[in-house]
């Protein structure tokens, strides 16, 4: 058991990852963070925005994301995901004023102001600022 | 034998065409690069994606999903997707000459075109062809939002039963001087027989929340993904076309220079012997006069 891994391929439009050597991965299920570790039964989920962490042997690497899909087949773990960040990738002055920007939005309350996306784009930045943290926190 | 003067006139313009495709096929060159790029990250992340729902697909007994719905094909939608520019070789009357060749299959149906580029609006508009929406100069700055847009009408289409069924035509990217025909059917969504090994693909899973809702929810997303795919392939395609339709006008006129270059020259020495001889002739007149 202890020496099965996981290989673990995480595709977006706009590039493609491929880890091998995983010892587990996490990510956010529409019904909560789930785990997957080896031998997992086959199992596919719809993802929402949050967190995916993977781990490997001697380190760990964190993603945000904002939502997607997890298929896993005989110890391999697809991921289908709409936009995914490295934690290490993460524009912290970005995300920052992206926060600012949907907390006015969201205060203004003006009749023009989509709520939804607004409230979307304020999680979609504490998302990537919590995941940039992490990181920091580490080193 | 044209004169002196026309010859230099003609070789002149030429030059200047063939500077001007030579631009032309540098500014290909550029597009084609930054297509490729867009294309080669976008391809992994379709084909996945078809690849699970393919596999959702084939597990589900009896789909409840209407865009899964095969109905007797009585209205075929054909969205045909040129280039919005010419000069680009015989990319947009390849994929023209495609799609009425589709037509014409289902000639006993009722067809109708929605184009996607241009070049193919401006073909099936003059001629006696049922249109649909067209979607127009988007390959200038090509974005996601295009795509979804063009899905969602398709979508709508086919949910209001205005199309039974919905075929692509397109240009693959398949290589720099190689385009590859593609005609895919959009909806409704088809179910791949899996075979042979197939029963390995078919592992049962589990599915979260449920397999009706992940459908519904993957669905949507995987036929944008498919119509922004096509998008990239046939800009990509285009610009490919365009890159060697322009390295074959420059070489032309490379070679027409040449040619032109030689009949001035010949043209110049006739007239110099035409000269000399006159002189000579004269100053025979002259001297048997004296």
């Amino acid at each position: 058991m202890a020496d099965k891994r996981l290989r673990l391929e995480i595709v977006t439009p706009q590039r493609h990852l491929a880890y091998e050597e995983v010892v587990s991965c996490s990510a956010p299920g529409v019904l909560g963070y789930f785990q997957i570790l080896p031998d997992h039964t086959e199992f596919v989920s719809e993802l929402t925005i949050g967190e995916i962490k993977v781990e490997f042997s001697d380190h760990t690497k964190f993603f945000a994301t904002t939502g997607g899909f997890l298929e896993v087949v005989n110890n391999r773990v697809l991921l289908l995901l709409e936009a995914c960040e490295a934690a290490e990738e993460i524009d912290i002055d970005r995300a920052l004023r992206a926060l600012e920007r949907a907390k006015r939005r969201l205060q203004e309350q003006s009749p023009d102001v989509d709520l939804m996306r607004a409230r979307a784009a304020l999680l979609r930045a504490t998302n990537r600022l919590k995941i940039a943290q992490k990181l920091s926190l580490a080193v | 034998m044209a004169t002196l003067r026309e010859i230099k006139r003609r070789i002149g313009s030429i030059k200047s065409t063939q500077q001007i495709t030579r631009a032309m096929k540098m500014v290909a060159a550029a597009k084609l690069r930054r297509a490729q790029e867009n294309i080669f990250a976008a391809r992994p992340y379709a084909y996945k994606i078809d690849e699970l729902i393919q596999h959702l697909v084939a597990k589900i007994e009896n789909p409840t999903d209407p865009l899964l719905e095969s109905r007797e094909p009585e209205r075929v939608m054909l969205v045909v997707v040129t280039a919005d520019r010419g000069l680009c070789g015989s990319f947009n009357s390849n994929i023209i000459r495609k799609a009425t060749q589709e037509a014409e299959r289902y000639r006993d149906r009722e067809v109708s075109i929605v184009s996607v580029g241009r070049k193919g609006y401006d073909f099936f508009r003059k001629r006696n062809y049922q249109l649909g929406r067209e979607f127009i100069n988007l390959f200038n700055n090509v974005q996601y939002q295009h795509a979804q847009a063009i899905a969602e009408y398709l979508i709508e289409e086919f949910l209001a039963c205005r199309a039974d069924r919905i075929i692509l035509v397109y240009n693959e990217f398949k290589s720099v001087i190689q385009q590859n025909l593609k005609v895919e059917q959009f909806l409704p969504l088809r179910k791949r027989e899996f075979e042979g090994e197939g029963s390995g693909n078919l592992v049962d899973y589990i599915y979260e929340p449920s397999q009706e809702a992940l459908l519904k929810a993957l669905l949507p997303k995987h036929l944008n993904m498919q119509v922004w795919r096509v998008l990239l392939e046939s800009y990509a395609a285009e610009q490919g076309a365009r890159m060697a339709a322009m390295e074959n006008a420059t070489e032309n006129a490379g070679e027409l220079i040449h040619d032109l270059t030689l009949l001035f020259n010949k043209a110049r020495q006739a007239a110099i012997t035409k000269e000399i001889s006159e002189i000579v002739g004269g100053a025979e007149a002259l001297k048997s006069a004296s």
